[in-house]
């Protein structure tokens, strides 16, 4: 198992770099600079900004400058909020952030689990029905729909909830924006679990199990159950990216101060270094919830750890 | 393409067939309402009085009502939003086409090229492929619309193209691997035909039903891509509409005109749903036990 993980965590090294090393040089073969405005600058002017940027030194040495600081946890400054350096807006957003998107997540399990199991112990009835059409449905609608209409519905209309906006300690600011980002991950991992207990309920081991005289809920507990959560497991990691992205839109939405609206109100900037800070971020991210959902079915499934 | 060497379809051995059939007729009704989208969108427009970039200082946030001068009602500028619907729907659906065919050129000529020469060239393809997966495309896609898009829609269209066509890849190996070793490919070799010419005479036609089922399910993808890009301000710019750039003009005017909300919305979830439904019915037709 030791072995196991550390081959993941070696192979997930590189990629972080290669996603480092790309975004940096794609960024900055851009046309146009961050401080091409409508007002032109004097030269003097222009020469200190690029110097306090390092821009007027090579390209290679602003790389490596760049890792070094990375290294260090200095994500580097923002051109636009003067005042800011990059990993201060991602001490304050991420915390905030990492609410909804845990929340979400957590949400997303403990329905779509049960939801699923339902599903496929009634095959064919009114509850499979429901949770398949309803799931097919739910990964249909993108999360920029379904997040205005529910601010729609339980904000505005019933005004059961906040439209929008967050208020440190108050739960009721995260519920929206957390069933919006569940909707679709709980959609699909309904999906997944009733397709994986299916199959599993109809495997050899489960009928001998039956045969041996054990009660349907023994069965499923002790025997069921374990391999069929396997691909749910491994579904995880792509739930998370599917956080990751949603934040993007559920933060612009619902109006929260999280990372996913630095990054997007930095695209529309063109501030450079805060687009890449926030894409790091979010690619470690991503890559080391990855890790942990690679870990995790390893030590569920003994056979992948001999690959 | 001559049939003699076309992959037959297995049929379904197991699984209920009252349920196959139902699955099948959604997913013939799905292709009809795609069908009917795709016309409202090419001729829609035309038909209207209107332009999509038209002010109507008259009507203001007109409410939608069929007795008005704007059947769907009109946003704070006396824009027509049936007009501006149906062009942004237009759009969407263009570019959401043309960039499944961008990233399924790609993905069949990755796949096919790493399963039929194998070796060394294959590990490192679909190593590329692997290392591709783990990032988060999504951001990728910020950083080339960041850098490259907001005006074009040209390089909109390239950048959303490159990042679908992953899976594309994989399932083409796949499928080319298991044909690698016909006797029909066999009987290309000895009959001494080059790499290419087996590639795109032998190997690429067989394809076309497993392609053609990814590219329905890609379509739905890329065009929830865009128009996520488009309600973000990253892709689609005023005056110009797409379904995105109206739900997110709707969801700022939500407390005063919810139909501009609710009328692009709805457009771009029948959309997107009858692709899905039309894409799995396809997979479950060609391909029982492929999920």
């Amino acid at each position: 198992m030791l072995g196991y993980a550390l081959r993941r965590i070696a192979g997930t090294v590189p990629i972080l770099l290669i996603l480092v090393t790309l975004s940096f040089f794609v960024i900055r073969l851009a046309p146009g600079g961050p401080f091409d405005e409508e007002r032109a600058l004097t030269p003097e002017v222009r020469a200190n900004l690029d110097h306090l940027y390092g821009f007027d030194r090579p390209l290679g040495a602003q790389y490596l400058h760049y890792l070094d600081g990375l290294a260090h946890g200095d994500f580097g400054r923002s051109y636009r909020q003067r005042d800011d350096s990059v990993a201060s807006l991602i001490a304050q957003g991420l915390p905030v952030s990492a609410a909804v998107g845990f929340a979400a997540l957590v949400l997303a399990t403990l329905a779509g689990v049960p939801l699923g199991i339902a599903a496929a112990l009634r095959r064919g009835g009114a509850i499979d029905y429901a949770v398949t059409a309803l799931a097919t449905l739910a990964i249909a609608l993108p999360t920029f729909v379904t997040g205005p209409l529910l601010a729609l519905i339980f904000g505005l209309a019933l005004r059961w909830l906040p439209v929008a906006g967050w208020q440190q300690g108050d739960p009721f600011y995260l519920i929206l924006p957390a069933v919006t980002l569940a909707l679709p991950v709980c959609a699909s991992i309904a999906r997944l679990m009733r397709g994986s207990l299916l199959e599993t309920l109809s495997a050899s081991f489960v009928r001998t199990a039956r045969a041996r005289g054990l009660g349907p809920w023994r069965v499923l507990l002790r025997h069921a159950l374990r391999p069929a959560l396997l691909p749910v497991v491994s579904h995880l990691g792509p739930a998370a990216t599917y956080v990751f992205t949603g934040s993007l839109v559920v933060e612009t939405v619902f109006a929260l101060p999280g990372t996913g609206r630095y990054l997007v109100q930095g695209a529309l900037d063109r501030d450079y270094t805060l687009v890449m800070g926030m894409i790091i971020l979010y690619g470690a991210l991503t890559l080391l919830l990855n890790l942990a959902a690679d870990l995790v079915y390893g030590w569920l499934d003994p056979r992948v750890r001999h690959d | 393409m001559t049939s003699a060497n076309r992959t037959v379809p297995v049929p379904a051995l197991s699984g209920n067939r009252a349920g196959n059939r139902a699955g099948n007729r959604l997913a013939v009704a799905a292709a009809g309402v795609i069908a009917l989208l795709a016309v409202l969108a090419v001729f829609g427009p035309d038909l209207s009085p209107y332009a999509y970039d038209a002010l109507d200082w008259r009507h203001l946030a007109a409410a939608p009502s069929l007795t008005a001068a704007h059947w769907l009602g009109t946003d704070p500028l006396g824009r027509d939003l049936y007009v501006r619907t149906l062009h942004g729907l237009r759009l969407s659906l263009l570019i959401g086409v043309l960039a499944s065919a961008v990233s399924v050129g790609i993905g069949v000529a990755w796949g096919a090229i790493a399963g039929y020469v194998g070796g060394r060239l294959d590990a490192w393809m679909m190593r590329a492929v692997d290392v591709l997966y783990a990032l988060p495309y999504l951001f990728v896609v910020i950083i080339l619309a960041t850098v490259f898009g907001r005006d074009s829609i040209l390089m909109l269209l390239i950048a959303i193209g490159a990042v679908g066509w992953l899976t594309m890849a994989r399932v083409v190996r796949g499928q080319t691997l298991s044909l690698k070793r016909r006797e029909f490919i066999e009987a290309a070799r000895a009959l001494g035909l080059s790499t290419p010419a087996i590639l795109l005479r032998h190997i690429v036609p067989n394809l076309a039903g497993t392609v053609a089922v990814y590219a329905t399910l890609t379509i739905p993808e890329l065009i929830t891509y865009e128009s996520f890009l488009s309600f973000l301000g990253l892709g689609v710019q005023e005056p110009r509409a797409s379904l995105g750039s109206l739900i997110n003009e709707g969801a700022r005017q939500m407390l005063t005109a919810p139909w501009m909300l609710l009328v692009p919305a709805s457009f771009l979830v029948t959309l997107l749903l009858c692709f899905n439904l039309l894409g799995d019915g396809l997979r479950d037709a060609l391909d029982p036990a492929g999920h």
